[in-house]
């Protein structure tokens, strides 16, 4: 299995160093071509805006939105979440895949910075540390997305909308490998040909 | 106050009964999300910025962050006198122009305009030796504070010193102002290597080692079994081309302030935009030659050699 990481700007190498403690083969992500080969892309913390300019400038929309389409896995992380929306409330590029409508810095600016913890659907073993840094938050989402984590005021802060999931939160600044985990069981369940994610050969 | 929210916070942690008491107990300010917040800045550029207009052309061209300051270094170190903290009311009207996160400066060691820079939720506090130095022997005490601190350093002992004291950010010091990239080399030459000679030495060595560049020794533990520095570590000061920042980044360098750079340059709004690409692309040369091609005229430039001692801003810090 090989798994990208957008690498245009962020957090990328915190994501790479999680998968490879996973055993998983990671490439970085910083052009079209780098997207041959992959099983499913992450797309990590950092600045939506920058990631939006150099992903215009450099040809990645449509190749993403195509990885997308073919039902190939894909999973934001903060910025990566904004990038994923359909509906981020402003004049600002995203790749529009993910019907949910979201709140930039929804929690104030990096004093209001927190870490919290987390009971995540699908995520066993006890609760998991969120790191939120100036996160955004999922104000609603579309009938086909299933929430997956809601702060107790209601605030959605993780989604999944079959082969897309978004988290506000940054798992990659955890020693806690259990959301990368769940992504790669998606990324094997995504992939054609490999219908069953409990199949003992995988 | 903000100690008291902290408090307030654990209180009710403690109260929340279940498990399913999702974001009732929060906590802020700690070092993971100091640090945290810098490794999103990580590959990027932080661009210095004067005006809101500035802001905007750095937030376009794909800036990271932006540093809201009166004057830009080259207009500081031409100007002379004191360097102060900047007006809030300016830095403020950044903060609301652009939705990247805003930087700004203190003095060294004047804890109070780095508690007004906090007052008014700054992002970012680079405790900075391009204003004037406000304490000849202390630096801000950064635990004490819930918003994140950068700080300059010229070798590793400088960088250790600094996040002892709470730095969650560390930039080379380079030569602010100047246009000249040799001293911005040095300062991370010197600190990688440092930590690669590290890397190689046993753990009874590291003591004195430890001794030696003056840093306290979990510090230099850490920085030894990590094999880099504990915080993130940028490019500063004399950065003007997008082959700069491409150079920086080859160092080894996690991304780079540009400072005078840009806005002193011939044609800003260009030169931000090919020094952000140069950035993310510094692996790809054919890219980092393409977006070097017509950027205009980059700022003119001093030539550190030429600089007396007294005016290198570099030597300010202990």
């Amino acid at each position: 299995m090989k798994i990208g990481v957008l690498a245009l700007q962020g957090d990328f190498a915190e994501h790479k160093q999680m998968l490879l403690r996973l055993g998983v083969d990671v490439v970085e992500v910083r052009l079209p071509r780098d997207l041959e080969c992959l099983d499913s892309v992450i797309m990590p913390g950092g600045e939506s805006t920058t990631f939006a300019k150099l992903a215009m400038r450099f040809g990645l929309m449509t190749p993403l939105r195509e990885f997308a389409h073919q039902g190939k896995a894909l999973w934001g992380t903060c910025a990566g979440l904004i990038f994923l929306a359909k509906d981020i409330g402003r004049d600002q590029p995203t790749l529009g895949l993910m019907d949910i409508k979201v709140k930039r810095n929804a929690f104030g600016r990096q004093i209001d910075s927190f870490t919290t913890d987390l009971q995540i659907e699908s995520v066993a073993g006890g609760p998991f540390i969120g790191v939120f840094i100036r996160a955004p938050s999922i104000e609603s989402v579309g009938a086909n997305v299933r929430v997956l984590c809601a702060l107790d005021d209601g605030t959605i802060v993780a989604a999944r909308q079959d082969n897309l999931l978004a988290t506000s939160f940054h798992p990659e600044l955890t020693q806690d490998t259990r959301v990368h985990e769940y992504f790669v069981n998606m990324t094997k369940a995504c992939k054609p040909g490999y219908p069953d994610v409990d199949d003992p050969a995988l | 106050m903000l100690q008291q929210d902290k408090q307030t916070g654990a209180t009710n942690g403690a109260n929340a009964n279940g498990a399913n008491a999702n974001g009732r107990h929060k906590e802020i300010g700690t070092i993971s999300l100091k640090r945290g917040l810098a490794q999103m800045l990580k590959g990027g550029v932080i661009m210095d910025v004067v005006t809101p207009e500035h802001a905007r052309i750095a937030e376009e061209a794909g800036a990271c962050s932006v540093m809201a300051l009166e004057r830009v270094p080259a207009d500081i170190r031409k100007d002379g006198g004191v360097a102060r903290m900047s007006d809030p009311a300016m830095i403020v009207s950044i903060m609301e122009t652009v939705t990247i996160p805003v930087m700004a400066k203190c003095r060294i060691g004047h804890f109070a305009e780095a508690r007004i820079l906090e007052a008014i939720g700054i992002d970012y506090i680079d405790e900075s030796e391009v204003l004037t130095p406000a304490d000849e022997e202390n630096h801000v005490s950064k635990h004490d504070f819930s918003v994140p601190f950068v700080c300059g350093a010229r070798n590793l002992g400088e960088a250790l010193r600094r996040i002892s004291e709470g730095a969650a950010m560390i930039r080379s010091k380079g030569e602010a102002g100047t246009g000249d990239v040799v001293e911005a080399v040095r300062h991370a030459r010197a600190i990688l290597g440092d930590i690669r000679r590290l890397k190689g030495m046993r753990r009874d060595e590291l003591y004195t080692y430890a001794k030696e560049i003056q840093a306290p020794i979990l510090l230099v533990e850490e920085t030894a079994d990590l094999g880099r520095l504990p915080v993130v570590l940028f490019a500063a000061g004399g950065i003007a081309t997008p082959a700069d920042a491409a150079l920086m980044m080859q160092i080894g360098v996690d991304g780079v302030f540009v400072g005078s750079g840009i806005f002193k340059s011939g044609n800003p709004a260009i030169r931000a935009k090919a020094i952000v690409e140069a950035t993310t692309h510094f692996n790809d040369w054919k890219i980092v030659a393409e977006v070097s091609k017509n950027i205009g005229e980059p700022m003119v430039g001093i030539n550190v050699s030429s600089l007396p001692k007294e005016e290198l801003l570099a030597t300010r810090g202990w």
